[in-house]
This record gives structure tokens, C-alpha cells and sequence, in this order.
């Protein structure tokens, strides 16, 4: 549940799920269900007004649900990736630093980082000349490829996908799909939003349906 | 992750006579995060950075800074000889206008320079050495070195600003709208510079701001103030992306979109 203008809206209510190492989970549903709500929670985006949000990290359970906002900052740079809809762009930072930070936040030097960084931009055929380039001017498709090289740099145990190849050309989504089922073989447990049919059934394990928590459908 | 504050601020208020400057603030900033402090002018946000720096004295609470011999310090007890060497080596402070925080008739250099002698510095080729770096690292030509702030432009002084504060170290800075009546991408230079400098250096800052896109960019923690008093704080992208408090959401959905 989150609030707007001073209004309480109820978005979702009794969500209860869980998600094995290795296993991607899909979150199906209308739009406007609170499927991306569900995500941001996951995330420590959006608030939790009841329950818990437990994950394994650094081999303990931490409830990210009530945890301290730099335990939630350090789950996130150690335990927990999430690739967002939409890349919020840093003024002045170039397309292969924004995809090489996280790497780099972990301790990560700069020249493997941007190797690395490099490796995936290839993969997902970001032309070359754009990577020294801040992404602000990009096409929607380029920027959605830097924001998944970002989100897939690093071995993150947990990943969280919004829609991660809404805005993609086939070829493109065939290689998302392809990294998809890279990380589950390395045990990465994924939580993701596909509107795309084709992607959902190439890579979903389970598909949770997101209306059976909503508290308007139970009303009607 | 440090386990221990670098500074526990327990129930601060400010009453200037009968009015609130801020009131019952309580909160622990730890090494190397960053906490912006947001809201309308005239909401306490520059009275409650002042008492934390010691440039106020709070009516009542205490401020406690963990000193680098391990000794938590309140830093209303400490000496005024004591406050002012912390002043100036372990912590920084950035002010809104830059004029407040440079002399700005003496050079650059000499202006880097001042805050080593105050640590004990003696030796000119190192002092102009240290000067030099930094001038660089913010950005300004090493030509510059001997001329006056004076003659910098408003985003020039800023960084230099910062030169001053960053090189003798310290572990907390505090700064006051630094980003304030600079044109945009003299700002998104300024703060590219200060996301990096608070990255690289492992800084803890308190940052004072009504921006709301700087406080994304730059904190990790807010907290959004309100008549004197915290309603609401979190992380930075919660309070932002999921503002609880009516205010908050008020002051969210008052951001111009670009």
C-alpha cells in the first residue's frame, strides 16, 4: 500500500511468495495491478506498511521491509540488482561508466570494470560509438540496453527485471532472453515483468498472478 | 559498513525567544554516508545545519562527534580553541554563497594553502604542491593558482570553495545549497565533481538543499523538514519515489519535469 496527494490507495495487500535460488518468477497481471509496486517494494523503493521482505544476504536473512537505509544501500550493492523500466541518467557520466559503477562499487578496478562493461555493450549491440557518450540523447532501445548491461554486470544473487525488453527489436530480446537463462544456470534467483508472451514463456519457471492480492478486485 | 556513527545528534532544538528554529531532531550519520536535508525556505533546514556545526549553540539536545581518537565528543562542552581546529581540519563547511567561505582577495592558491598551514603545514613547496593538486581535481586551471577569487566566475568560486574544505581531509562536510544560483550545467558540473570527491574520499556529508533532483543525486539518506521539525526521512529514493507525508508529497509533485 502506498499513498498519494495525502490519499491511502490500496495497491496490494497479503503478498506472500517465495523464490529459489536458480528460479525465475514472473509477476503476471492487468496493468495497474501492482506489478511494478510489488518490484519496488522488493527493492526498498516503495515503503511496506505490513509484512516482511526476507533475502539472504552476506548469510544472513535481512527483512528489507524495516531495515536501516544504509543495510537497504548495502544489500543492494552486494545481494540484490534490479533492472528498472527507464534509465535514470547522471549528468555528464558516459554509457560505459554508467553500465561499469556497480562492478565498481564492489571493489571492482576500473579498467576490468570497463572491460567488462565493454563485453556486454557488445553483446547487446550497442554500437561503440555511443559508449563515451552520455546516454540522455538515446533512442529508448539504446537506453534500455545500457540499464540491462548495468543490471546484468554484476553476479547481484538476486534480480529484479521491470520489463526489461518492452522496448527491444527481436534480435535484441533473443539476447536478453539468452542472458536470462545464463544466470539462472549460476543459481540467480529473478523476479521480473514481462508483457512480452514470447519472452515470459521462454524464461519463466512459475508465473505468479499479481490480481489475486489486489484489494479492489476482492471488493468487486 | 562502520559500525559506529561519526556523529549522534539526540533530540536538537533551536528557539530563537518564543519561535522555532527546529525542534526535537534526533538522528546517527555514519561514515561515508551522505544525508540531504530538504523543505520550503523557512522550514529550520539552515538553523538545524548550524547547530550541528557549531555555528548555533542548541537551546537544548546534544550533538556528539566521533573523534579520531576513537572519543565521542559533545560538542557543545568541547573549547572554542578545540571547536575551531575541527573546524578546520576534520570537518568542512560549503557554503550557499561562496564569498562566505573564501577570502576573496588573496589567490586561489593561498586560499587552498590556508586551511594547511592551520593544520601545521610550513613548507611552501609542499603547500603550493597540495594547492595545485587540488585545483586540478576541481577542476581549475593550475594557470589560475595566483590570481583571485575575485576574478572567478560564480561556479569557478564554488569549486574552489570546495578545494579549500576537501584538502586537509576531513571526514564530514556540511554544505549549505551548494548547487544554489548556479545556471544548470555549471551545477551538473558541480555535482558530478561532488558525487565523485564524497565517493572517492569515503566523505560523510549533511547536505542543505530545496533541490529535490540534487538530494537524488548526491544522498543516499534524506530527511524533509517541515515548521521547524523532521516529518518524514529514509532513503533517498523512497522518500521520493513513495513520500508518505502529505508535505512530502506535495513538495514531490511540485518538481518541474524536464
Amino acid at each position: 500500500m502506498h499513498l498519494r496527494d495525502g490519499i491511502r490507495l490500496p495497491v496490494v495487500a497479503n503478498v506472500s511468495f517465495s523464490v529459489k535460488a536458480g528460479e525465475c518468477v514472473v509477476l503476471g497481471g492487468p496493468s495497474g495491478v501492482g506489478k511494478s509496486s510489488i518490484l519496488k517494494m522488493l527493492y526498498g523503493n516503495y515503503g511496506v506498511d505490513e509484512g516482511q521482505i526476507l533475502m539472504e544476504h552476506d548469510g544472513k536473512l535481512v527483512n528489507l521491509a524495516t531495515a536501516e537505509p544504509r543495510t537497504v544501500l548495502e544489500v543492494r550493492r552486494a545481494t540484490l540488482g534490479y533492472v528498472s523500466q527507464f534509465l535514470r541518467v547522471v549528468p555528464r557520466v558516459s554509457a560505459l561508466d554508467i553500465v561499469a559503477e556497480p562492478l565498481q562499487a564492489r571493489g571492482v578496478a576500473i579498467e576490468d570494470a570497463r572491460a567488462r562493461a565493454a563485453e556486454l555493450l557488445t553483446k547487446l549491440n550497442l554500437p561503440t560509438a555511443l559508449w563515451s557518450l552520455p546516454p540522455a540523447t538515446f533512442s529508448g532501445g539504446e537506453q534500455q540496453r545500457v540499464n540491462i548491461a548495468r543490471g546484468f554486470i554484476t553476479d547481484h544473487r538476486i534480480l529484479l527485471l521491470d520489463e526489461p525488453t518492452a522496448s527491444l527489436d527481436a534480435k535484441n530480446r533473443a539476447v536478453v532472453v539468452e542472458m536470462i537463462a545464463e544466470k539462472k544456470a549460476k543459481g540467480t534467483a529473478l523476479i521480473g515483468i514481462f508483457h512480452d508472451e514470447e519472452v515470459r514463456d521462454a524464461v519463466a519457471d512459475r508465473i505468479l498472478d499479481v490480481s489475486a492480492f489486489s484489494p479492489r478486485k476482492a471488493a468487486a | 559498513m562502520s559500525a559506529v556513527p561519526l556523529l549522534k545528534v539526540n533530540d536538537v532544538s533551536k528557539f530563537y525567544g518564543s519561535r522555532i528554529g527546529c525542534r526535537n531532531v534526533s538522528f546517527d550519520l555514519f561514515p561515508g554516508e551522505v544525508l540531504a536535508i530538504v523543505g520550503e525556505s523557512g522550514s529550520g533546514k539552515t538553523t538545524l545545519l548550524s547547530c550541528l556545526s557549531t555555528r548555533l549553540m542548541p537551546t537544548s539536545g546534544i550533538v556528539e562527534y566521533h573523534m579520531r581518537d576513537g572519543q565521542y565528543r559533545d560538542l557543545a562542552r568541547m573549547g572554542e580553541a578545540e571547536r575551531r581546529f575541527l573546524m578546520r581540519t576534520d570537518w568542512g563547511f560549503v557554503h550557499q554563497n561562496p564569498a562566505d567561505g573564501l577570502r576573496m582577495t588573496v589567490s586561489a592558491g593561498a586560499n587552498v594553502g590556508e586551511r594547511l598551514m592551520a593544520v601545521g603545514d610550513r613548507h611552501y613547496g609542499n603547500i603550493r604542491a597540495a594547492a595545485s593538486d587540488w585545483l586540478e581535481r576541481v577542476e581549475i586551471g593550475i594557470d589560475r593558482i595566483d590570481d583571485q577569487p575575485r576574478a572567478f566566475s560564480g561556479g569557478m568560486r564554488q569549486r574552489l570553495q570546495i578545494a579549500r574544505n576537501l584538502v586537509t581531509n576531513p571526514r564530514l562536510v556540511f554544505m549549505d545549497e551548494p548547487t544554489g544560483g548556479l545556471d544548470v550545467s555549471v551545477q551538473a558540473r558541480l555535482l558530478d565533481l561532488v558525487r565523485g570527491l564524497v565517493h572517492d574520499l569515503g566523505l560523510a556529508a549533511i547536505i542543505v538543499t530545496h533541490d529535490l533532483a540534487v538530494a537524488r543525486l548526491l544522498s543516499h539518506r534524506m530527511m524533509v523538514m517541515k515548521d521547524g521539525a523532521v516529518i518524514e526521512q529514509g532513503l533517498t529514493d523512497r522518500v521520493l519515489d513513495d513520500p508518505r507525508e502529505p508535505y512530502t508529497q506535495l513538495l514531490v509533485s511540485s518538481i518541474l519535469q524536464v
